[in-house]
């Protein structure tokens, strides 16, 4: 389901000040694919999502969103290409002041001219897409891990995002939770049409709903292989094969 | 029943000696040295073996000690032979070898000295102070939003904050006043019982207190319990990349939460400021009264006399200012926060040093400037 690009990355290199984590990142996310960035642990796939939300900028290289060059956009550009992602961070990061309710009506209150009662009805409505009605009136810190990521999920979605950014969806999660999760995101891609960036290193997950990916090389800092997760496995790079198969010979 | 660990020497041969272990060997009955243990070796011991048949029960001390015979052994030259051990305690040493010991690259420790501590703190501060300077312009923007309408925050923040800062902390505030209080007119009234004047207590306690003192009081209270814990939250949101969520959906971190706590500080400073204030006046009285017998009507005017509006808005615009400082370095320390449990305590126990830092210095350049405009 590979459509038109939408999220052209080239010449990326990510760090912090002299300390280079990636570089010379190239790879092309299309329309509709659920992409996946994989590799081990400390490899810069969280330092490579932050560039890529605008959290933080990159050593150099450019992101194109659409075609239009996301860190050289003037500010209220870019905050304008900002709003068409929606992102989930690993924890769910929800206000922890703020209801679920509340947490998926900011947004939309402040990014919609909608009245009180349809942002509630909105509110509903997505707080029910992830299974989680009747739970509104309920604060971050009463609800379980599982929850929580479904809560920020919704709130990720309230804006209708055009691209939805994931950070490690299934870290914390028992395995049945995590395959829940994954397939609310292959359901929330089939019925939406939106392009999903996740950020991962668990195998399940990656085989399970990637329909393209890249490794990102922990020792060489740069990307090593690129494709669909499967392809990968069957004739990839033997390090990319290394990593697919928990290091078990195939 | 035993209850420690037995150790026996047995010569095996010329130059072989045998280890024979009995007992428990429990960590916590204490383990014995690995060097003191080689040491009772005879001087030519060039082979040691171990015998376990009496060994009732180990835990991970044996290994322990096994391990530390190893590395001992191998620097003296003898041939150490785990093969009398249990196989539990072969297959840990084997564990614990597989990955051989790295030099790490990475920090070196305490080495650094005075000299080298000191400048660290300074280039420290020199880094600190542009982004001190820079939440000072983004808070100035954010007052300037608020100014014209477009700050975006929930009035509910700014009451659940202003009840936080404001009536919960008039038990520690009364105590702390009423104590200031006493010890002035104490102090006070020693020195003007020299010039048979004490009815001036009721002056030196009202404008101490009303101009001075209270707000000093009240701003370093309000820094420990507010300012601190302002820090602790932010801080944590930082840690649950609450920020970050604001930050990519582009709504101001700095109106939706440090505005509602500015202001909730820099209205409720002032009025605590007042009652701390009002609360050191009943203590003078009190002493002035009980102590020094002056008559409580005498107290009363004299404190009426001493005290004009002048004084009342001194001390209003110093708790103010104080409020916005405490407010100022809470929300720096929260937001400048790391990612790690850590970090939010170095930014609670910052923002507390932070503020008392800037309190004592607005106070310092205030009262010089109240002075030398003769206010």
């Amino acid at each position: 389901m590979s459509g038109t690009p939408h999220i052209e990355v080239s010449g990326l290199a990510v760090g912090y000040g002299d300390y280079v984590v990636q570089r010379g990142l190239d790879f092309t996310v299309h329309q509709g694919d659920i992409f996946v960035v994989m590799g081990g642990n400390g490899c810069g796939k969280t330092t490579l999502m932050r560039a890529l939300v605008g959290l933080q900028a990159p050593l150099a290289g450019t992101v194109r969103y659409g075609g239009e060059d996301f860190w050289n956009a003037p500010e209220g550009r870019r905050q304008r290409l900002q709003r068409r992602l929606g992102i989930l961070f690993q924890g769910g990061a929800l206000w922890s002041s703020l209801t679920l309710a509340e947490n998926v009506a900011l947004p939309l209150s402040e990014y919609t001219s909608l009245s009180k009662t349809q942002v509630d009805a909105v509110v509903a409505f997505k707080l029910a897409l992830v299974g989680l009605s009747g739970f509104e009136e309920f604060y971050p810190s009463q609800l379980s891990g599982g929850m929580k990521k479904r809560a920020g999920l919704a709130r990720a979605m309230a804006l209708d995002p055009d691209i939805l950014v994931i950070d490690e969806p299934s870290s914390g999660l028992d395995p049945l939770t995590a395959r829940r999760l994954d397939e609310l995101i292959v359901e929330l891609r089939d019925s939406l049409g939106t392009t999903v960036v996740v950020v991962t290193h668990d195998l399940a997950s990656i085989l399970a709903i990637g329909d393209n990916s890249v490794y990102l090389d922990a020792d060489t800092h740069t990307m090593i292989a690129t494709g669909h997760p499967r392809e990968a496995l069957q004739n990839g790079n033997a390090k990319v094969r290394h990593f697919l198969t928990r290091g078990n010979p195939t | 029943m035993e209850t420690a660990w037995q150790l026996e020497l047995r010569p095996a041969g010329a130059s072989e000696t045998t280890l024979v272990l009995g007992g428990r060997w429990s960590m916590a009955a204490g383990l014995p040295s690995p060097a003191a243990l080689l040491d009772r070796l005879s001087p030519g011991t060039h082979r040691l073996g171990f015998d376990a048949v009496n060994l009732a029960d180990w835990d991970s001390g044996l290994p322990t000690l096994v391990a530390g015979l190893q590395k001992l052994c191998a620097t003296r030259g003898i041939d150490l032979d785990t093969g009398g051990l249990p196989a539990g305690v072969q297959r840990l040493l084997a564990l614990a070898q597989a990955v051989p010991e790295q030099t790490v690259a990475g920090r070196s420790g305490s080495a650094a000295g005075i000299c080298t501590r000191v400048g660290a703190a300074v280039i420290e501060f020199g880094r600190d102070l542009p982004a001190m300077l820079a939440f000072l312009g983004e808070v100035t923007l954010a007052f300037g939003r608020l100014c014209v309408g477009r700050a975006r925050f929930r009035l509910r923040d700014l009451w659940l904050e202003i009840e936080e800062v404001g009536p919960r902390a008039l038990p520690i505030v009364s105590v702390i006043s009423f104590l200031v209080g006493l010890i002035l007119a104490y102090l006070g009234a020693d020195q003007l019982k020299l010039v048979g004047a004490q009815i001036f207590i009721a002056d030196l306690v009202a404008i101490g207190m009303v101009r001075e003192v209270g707000a000093l009081m009240t701003g370093i209270i309000i820094a420990g319990r507010t300012g601190a814990a302002f820090a602790a939250q932010l801080g944590t949101m930082q840690v649950n990349e609450e920020i970050d969520a604001f930050r990519t959906l582009g709504i101001r971190a700095v109106d939706f939460l440090v505005l509602p706590r500015m202001l909730a500080l820099m209205l409720m400073v002032p009025l605590l400021t007042l009652y701390s204030g009002f609360i050191g006046m009943l203590a003078g009285l009190l002493v002035a009264v009980t102590i020094f017998d002056i008559g409580m009507f005498e107290y009363y005017t004299e404190t009426l006399r001493a005290l004009t509006l002048t004084h009342f808005l001194v001390g209003l615009s110093k708790g103010s200012v104080y409020g916005a400082m405490i407010a100022f370095a809470g929300c720096l320390r929260g937001m400048q926060c790391g990612r790690s449990a850590a970090a939010v305590g170095h930014a609670a126990t910052s923002a507390v040093v932070t503020a008392i830092l800037l309190i004592t210095i607005a106070a310092s350049v205030m009262t010089i400037v109240y002075y030398q405009l003769g206010i």
